[in-house]
């Protein structure tokens, strides 16, 4: 299998910015896998993910989309029609006036023929849970519904992979658990390849693979379990762990004997009732 | 004592109009000076309007506020004397940096209290280093800053104003973590060297466990009001209305279902941990 995405040796400096946003930069993103990107403000992760459908074209180094080269212009669209970004303000990405518009927007500006649409636009909505509110005014919807509805917009262009640039950063906790739970579904039921970015150690660890950047590069690249109980290099990076990994290792530190990998609260839970118990 | 009251505090959107909304609803709460106060709910259960309140940007339906015992809506010398003496800074507040210079934005306020250059200079310089932005910072843009010091910068120039009652919506939103421990760290040790108050709006459970009392709003009403180890221990009411327990309360409840016998208030990590070990310990566990 080939990944669907991969990063080659790729670097990126902003104009006038005084060091590069992205340093030798090289990943394979593989195809149907969840993949969190955590790293510092100013890491350099919203840059990576503006390469991954050539926002941004990398100085240096290839960006290959199912084999196509980004910095090929005749690849432009193919490219955006299998990579789909949401970025960060959910208020910014609504463009129309009725939630089922705004997710037929871009199928529509693809030329697709109006029943497929409908389709693709019905399909879109309830793998999000939107389907009930398609009549409704976005605007009139929580953050959290907003979301979903730019999140629609992008599976309404079949694509392969799913971009989120902190997409629950202006959340409250239901709607960025709306989001989270939505986008795992995504990956895990319908094979979407899935890039989130985040702060938030809790979503990270849902995802299979987590990728640390600081200062342009990548530091740490492995699954949750192997990246998380490393508390002491991840806060040297301005990050953390989640508070399950953090209470396990405080209860080792004292003495317990608990696997130490454990990363919701319900298999925390059941290792520490285990050992009470 | 008390600083600011909210007397049946009410208000409706759009009245008379299919789009009538109550957003706030006859709401009564009393703030203490020097308190740390966490305001929790989910979007839509009117927090930003009750906080658009206490400055005056918004005029009741019905009810009023009381800043030390006046009427804040009662004349527009009242209004704006509220707008100095409470600072309101908004969610992603660097969106509205305008001036040339980092300095000349904080400076913005004090300017408009019409005082006296030195005393402007000392507001600047006080504020720029609670909030931890350098003096080398005072003769660029703002827009040359990077995002954190950019909300820094912005957050200065509430400060700088030197409000009795600071109300910040969501101040940490997209900073990484040791960014949202650094500010909360800094606007707890202002509110201290201050002897100011603090209301806080929060979707961050770990920032709402270290205020001295939370504030649970649904549908536009007050639904809990008590100190975090009250308020926390209610998980089912807060799951319930869409609100998230701390990870260290959220784990100390399965452990519960799984028939441990844990206190009822646990809310954060060390509480957690001091009480499973001590469990453990009465069960012969021993350090190794």
């Amino acid at each position: 299998m080939d990944p669907v995405i991969r990063i080659k040796n790729i670097s990126y400096t902003y104009p006038d910015a005084p060091g590069p946003a992205l340093n030798d930069v090289s990943l394979d993103i593989w195809p149907g896998t969840f993949v969190a990107v955590l790293g510092s403000n100013g890491s350099g992760k919203s840059t990576l993910a503006k390469h991954l459908n050539a926002i941004l074209l990398p100085a240096a180094g290839k960006v290959l989309v199912d084999g196509m080269d980004t910095i090929d212009e005749g690849s432009l669209l193919p490219i955006r029609r299998r990579v789909g970004m949401v970025f960060q303000n959910p208020d910014n990405q609504i463009v129309a006036n009725v939630v089922e518009d705004d997710v037929a927007f871009a199928p529509e500006n693809l030329g697709v023929e109006p029943g497929e649409i409908r389709r693709r636009v019905d399909a879109a909505l309830r793998q999000v849970g939107m389907y009930e509110l398609r009549l409704h005014a976005p605007h009139l919807l929580s953050g959290g519904q907003k979301q979903r509805v730019a999140i629609a917009g992008i599976l309404a262009m079949d694509p392969q992979v799913l971009v989120l640039d902190e997409p629950t950063a202006m959340l409250d906790p239901q709607g960025r658990r709306e989001v989270i739970d939505t986008v795992e579904a995504l990956c895990r039921d319908r094979g979407i390849t899935v890039v989130l970015i985040t702060h938030h150690m809790d979503e990270a660890a849902r995802a299979d693979r987590i990728v640390v950047m600081d200062k342009g590069r990548v530091v740490m690249d492995g699954a949750p379990r192997e990246i998380f109980p490393q508390a002491e290099a991840l806060r040297a990076l301005r990050l953390d762990v989640p508070d399950t990994t953090e209470l396990l290792r405080r209860l080792n530190a004292a003495g317990m004997r608990l696997p130490a990998d454990a990363l919701t609260a319900e298999d925390c839970a059941a290792l520490i009732g285990e050992a009470l118990g | 004592m008390s600083l600011m009251e909210l007397r049946g505090l009410t208000h409706v959107y759009s009245q008379g109009t299919p789009f009538e909304k109550t957003a706030i609803d006859n709401i009564d709460l009393t703030l203490r000076h020097g308190q740390t106060v966490g305001l929790i709910g989910h979007t839509g259960s009117g927090k930003s309007t009750l906080i658009s309140h206490l400055n005056a940007l918004l005029k009741p339906t019905a009810g009023t506020v009381l800043l030390d015992g006046e009427d804040i809506f009662a004349s527009k010398a009242s209004m704006r004397a509220a707008r100095f003496r409470v600072g309101v800074v908004f969610q992603y507040p660097e969106y509205q940096l305008f001036e040339e210079t980092v300095f000349a934005d904080i400076a913005f306020g004090p300017k408009n209290l019409k005082l006296d250059q030195g005393e402007i200079d000392r507001r600047v310089r006080e504020a720029a280093a609670f909030v931890g932005l350098g003096e080398d910072t005072f003769r660029q843009s703002p827009l040359e800053l990077s995002g954190g010091q950019k909300r820094r910068a912005a957050i200065a120039g509430v400060l700088a104003m030197e409000p009795e009652l600071l109300v910040l919506d969501e101040p940490t939103a997209g900073l990484d973590p040791a960014g949202r421990e650094d500010l909360l760290e800094k606007l707890f040790h202002w509110r201290e060297a201050r002897q100011a108050s603090v209301l806080l709006v929060t979707h961050d459970m770990a920032a709402a466990n270290r205020c001295d009392r939370l504030i649970v709003m649904d549908h536009g009403r007050v639904a809990m009001d008590g100190a975090p180890e009250a308020v926390f221990a209610r998980g089912d009411e807060l799951t319930a209305i869409g609100l998230d327990l701390p990870a260290a309360a959220h784990i100390a409840r399965l452990l519960r279902a799984r028939g441990i016998d844990l206190p009822p208030s646990l809310y954060t990590l060390d509480q957690l941990t001091e009480a499973i070990l001590a469990l453990w310990r009465r069960k012969g566990g021993t350090p190794c």
